[in-house]
């Protein structure tokens, strides 16, 4: 179990990572899909040729570095360590969505936002 | 089936469920076919890490995982293609938490503490506000 106090600046980076790489690769996954015309599910193959649209390969990508670098997370610290990092990123997908794409997030929302992080 | 611009609750709901069941239905998969296999240091002491890697991509439980996983992504990319990505971040992430411990309580047979139950609730508490 890792102290607090002993983090070295790399591993303050990589849960930096954690918390940033997966809510960065939605939004890019969002983003690529929203520039898409609606698919339908008469015609699956065009989710396939999807994934070949550049923001869906830097989201896809994004979501790897999250995984590399949880997985390297957990190899030295506690699960109940490195959770809070991830659950901070339901905040930062909120602030990317309301901020980067422009959505429009209710009160509502926001405090479904907070409950979910503190669950 | 075409699906409006603006989905309605219950089709919304229909895309989010997609993500969360195979999500789950992945995750739960892929444990049990590692808990089948067993421990992958006995194995690779045995027959090397060749025969660590064939262990794994042999074992079907863990293609009928993974194909549920990539099932998940695909179904993720539909559901943004139609809702928010504030809407479906945090339900189908919060969701799969619930679910994954549910699975695992009846499929893995893996205890669960009262405290996991508790954030649970609260989740799906927040889910039902994140939606309005």
């Amino acid at each position: 179990m890792v102290a607090h106090h002993t983090l070295s600046p790399r591993r303050y980076m990589i849960l930096g990572l954690v918390a940033v790489c997966a809510p960065l690769g939605d939004t890019c996954l969002s983003r690529g899909m929203t520039r898409l015309p609606p698919i339908t599910l008469a015609h699956p193959g065009t989710l396939i040729a999807a994934v070949f649209t550049p923001w869906i390969a830097l989201g896809i990508a994004l979501l790897i570095g999250f995984f590399a670098s949880y997985l390297t997370a957990l190899s030295w610290a506690d699960l109940t360590f490195v959770l809070p990092a991830t659950a901070f990123g339901n905040v930062i997908v909120a602030l990317l969505s309301r901020f980067w794409l422009q959505e429009a997030i209710s009160m509502q929302r926001w405090a479904g936002i907070v409950l979910i992080t503190l669950g | 089936m075409t699906i409006p611009v603006h989905p309605g609750p219950w089709t919304a709901a229909a895309m989010i469920a997609a993500i969360v069941l195979s999500s789950t239905a992945g995750e739960v998969l892929t444990a049990a076919a590692m808990k089948s296999i067993g421990d992958l240091d006995v194995i690779r002491a045995r027959a090397g890490m060749k025969g660590a890697i064939r262990a794994v991509v042999t074992c079907p439980l863990f293609f009928a995982g993974v194909s549920f996983l990539a099932l998940a992504f695909f179904a993720l990319l539909f559901a943004l293609n139609h809702l928010n990505l504030s809407l479906v971040a945090p339900a189908s992430a919060s969701l799969t938490l619930v679910t994954n411990a549910v699975a695992a309580r009846i499929f893995l047979k893996e205890n669960v503490d009262r405290r996991r139950w508790t954030a649970a609730v609260l989740v799906c508490v927040g889910v039902y506000f994140l939606a309005h």
